[in-house]
């Protein structure tokens, strides 16, 4: 492979990482509250189906994000309400938030099923920047979004390890019983971890619309969203390790369609299957080098009951 | 001043155990109503339509059932290892792997005689989900590895895997294009109720029911699986072999999910192809809980999902868009999530002064 086309190969890791980007990092903050959400997937469609329908009305592409990150809070404040003010099981309520995620998604978006957008996040190429060899076609030739997810991951990693507010996060999701002794109101930060989790997931749902794909069509997700909860895995919860994490897997999904084009003898049946295999060793050899220490929040997927401190 | 506050219970309440799934089914009907009334469609005759299509004739009665087999199938599939807290989402492509061994034995042995060729179908197809259901057991039983996840991701290499057989080396010359394995022969047809499509697959999900009824119930290994899913540490304080039972649970679990996906093939499609389950494995996550992971309750609960899947491609004539009967779904189990406080505390007022 050539220099140019191993350019090309990074330049597209990093757009198809960026759906991932979202929502792993809007994941690795309800987790590091406690709240583990496995409903990404279908806050992911919800995003990208109201971006998508609100550009489309609109014609305002910086509308449909904003609907998309609403959409997606919709959703996790659903979740937010089950299992933090009812104290209900986790797995189910995210597994159940996919369903009618992806339930709503298909019937919101009936009629708007491949229209062509208008108003799609076009890529810029940034002055000077991008006239860097190298180094200016993969990194500053891109659309608004893929800086926008970087910013929002710097932005998320240091309001969670640099602000007082972050502490608190932190220890809602270690030990609630302690961040409440010291007056911390544990429902309050996870409520808003995990909705700031739901509006980021939705964001990465407008992505795939409004910029990757663009266009919105049943199941556009393909299961990101469950890579994403495998890449908060990855990350050890560390926003900043997600967004190496997420250009990872990207490279994945760019290697594919190389190889498909580069026209190799594979079924391209086998080469859909990469993202999905790779996702799956990469959590293997984690989570065989994983130590405690290492960041998993310890009240990870536990409700918080007062009497039972 | 008054105040509503929820208090521990001390006991369980019967009463709230079957209250609160009837009335979360109930309140998801209107939560669709109210979509569908935003969405300018008529609600109440939509529902109407909806009943008429599950229920309106013996017809749309047995249609009911044929649907019903493989929710119940793989709701009782997941159940078993939801007992363990395993999350076991991957039912889906267990089907779908079960599925692939039942025509692939087909394929190679198309000529033994009819019951021997379905025990054999039957047995494959066991064995394949059982064997997709362990690769993600064993990654959990020996390293921990998160099972909601891989069990998830490996739904989609299932059915990668048949569509490449189906559009590739298993595609039949004679389907003008279509992506289609051969037609079975006649002898790897599930009997069926003459004039319907209900076949035999029926008894093979009451049958696993009782037997799974009876494992749970009588014998050690049942007691086992329901101490460990309670409490792993209470489980292994008392010497069980945590790593064997995860090991068996996800290989029952895959297994039952595997005969489904034979069921489906053998008695419905009479052919490998795309669309063997219309998400019959993600289904089953619902029902097992809301029968709460009873193997009979899952029977019925079945038969009521198989009536909305059933009602939900009727009003698509209709203009309603099939994702109606997702939403309904996410919603009831939202709402039975919610009610589940109830079992667990009561609602009083106080006064404070």
């Amino acid at each position: 492979m050539d220099l140019n086309s191993i350019v090309a190969l990074l330049a597209v890791a990093i757009v198809a990482g960026t759906p991932l980007l979202f929502a792993a990092v809007g994941e690795v903050m309800a987790e590091r509250s406690g709240i583990l959400n496995l409903g990404v997937e279908g806050m992911m469609l919800v995003g990208a189906v109201t971006g998508f329908i609100v550009t489309v009305t609109t014609e305002n592409h910086w509308l449909g994000i904003l609907a998309a990150a609403a959409g997606g809070a919709v959703l996790a404040a659903i979740h937010a309400f089950i299992c933090i003010t009812l104290k209900g099981n986790q797995v189910v309520s995210g597994l159940a938030l996919t369903i009618f995620g992806t339930g709503t998604a298909s019937f919101l978006g009936k009629n708007y099923v491949g229209l062509p957008l208008t108003n799609r996040f076009n890529p810029i190429d940034i002055p000077v920047l991008g006239d860097i060899p190298v180094l200016g076609p993969i990194l500053f030739r891109h659309d608004a979004m893929v800086y926008l997810s970087i910013v929002l991951a710097l932005a998320l990693w240091y309001i969670m390890f640099r602000t007082s507010w972050g502490l608190s996060l932190r220890a809602v999701g270690e030990n609630p019983a302690a961040a409440d002794a010291v007056g911390i109101s544990v429902s309050r930060v996870r409520y808003l971890a995990t909705i700031i989790g739901g509006m980021m997931a939705g964001l990465g749902g407008a992505y795939l619309s409004l910029a990757y794909a663009p266009t919105w069509q049943e199941s556009i997700t393909a299961g990101r969203g469950w890579i994403a909860v495998a890449l908060v895995i990855f990350a050890l919860w560390n926003p900043l390790r997600a967004i190496l994490g997420s250009y990872l897997f990207g490279g994945v999904e760019a290697l594919t369609f190389r190889i498909q084009t580069a026209g190799f003898q594979i079924s391209p049946f086998f080469l859909s299957m990469l993202p999905y295999l790779f996702t799956i060793l990469v959590l293997v050899i984690v989570t065989i080098r994983l130590r405690q220490e290492a960041g998993v929040p310890a009240a990870l997927g536990f409700p918080y009951d007062r009497e039972e401190r | 001043m008054k105040r509503l506050r929820l208090v521990r219970r001390n006991n369980e309440s019967w009463l709230v155990k079957v209250a609160v799934p009837i009335l979360s089914i109930l309140l998801a009907i209107l939560v669709g109503w109210i979509f569908l009334v935003l969405s300018g469609y008529d609600a109440a005759e939509t529902y109407r339509r909806m009943i008429q299509g599950a229920f309106g004739s013996p017809y749309a009665i047995s249609e009911t059932i044929v649907k019903a087999i493989p929710l119940a199938l793989t709701g009782l599939a997941v159940s078993v290892a939801f007992r363990m807290k395993l999350w076991n989402i991957g039912a889906e492509g267990q089907l779908y792997m079960g599925a692939f061994a039942a025509a692939g034995v087909v394929m190679f042995l198309g000529d033994w005689p009819s019951w021997l060729l379905l025990s054999v179908m039957l047995a494959a197809g066991f064995a394949a989900g059982a064997i997709w259901g362990l690769i993600p057991g064993a990654l959990r039983a020996f390293w921990n590895v998160n099972e909601t996840i891989t069990t998830l991701l490996l739904n989609y290499v299932a059915i990668f895997w048949v569509s490449y057989l189906v559009f590739g080396p298993w595609k039949d010359p004679n389907a003008m294009g279509f992506p289609l394995a051969p037609r079975f022969p006649q002898a790897a047809y599930l009997p069926v109720i003459p004039g319907s499509r209900v076949h035999i697959g029926i008894l093979v999900a009451v049958a696993v029911a009782v037997l799974l009824y009876i494992v749970m119930k009588y014998t050690r290994w049942g007691y086992e699986v329901r101490v460990t899913g309670e409490s792993p540490e209470a489980a292994r304080y008392a010497g069980m072999n945590v790593v064997r039972n995860i090991l068996l649970v996800m290989l029952v679990s895959g297994g039952i999910a595997g005969m489904t996906g034979m069921i489906e093939v053998s008695g419905i499609t009479h052919r490998l192809q795309q669309d063997i389950s219309a998400s019959y494995g993600y289904t089953g996550i619902i029902i097992a809980w809301l029968a709460r992971l009873n193997p009979f309750t899952v029977l019925l609960v079945a038969f009521l999902f198989g009536a909305l899947l059933v009602g939900g491609f009727g009003v698509q004539t209709y203009g309603i868009p099939y994702a109606i009967v997702l939403m309904l779904q996410g919603a009831v189990l939202f709402f039975l999530l919610a009610g589940d406080i109830m079992l667990k505390y009561r609602l009083t007022i106080t006064r404070e002064d």
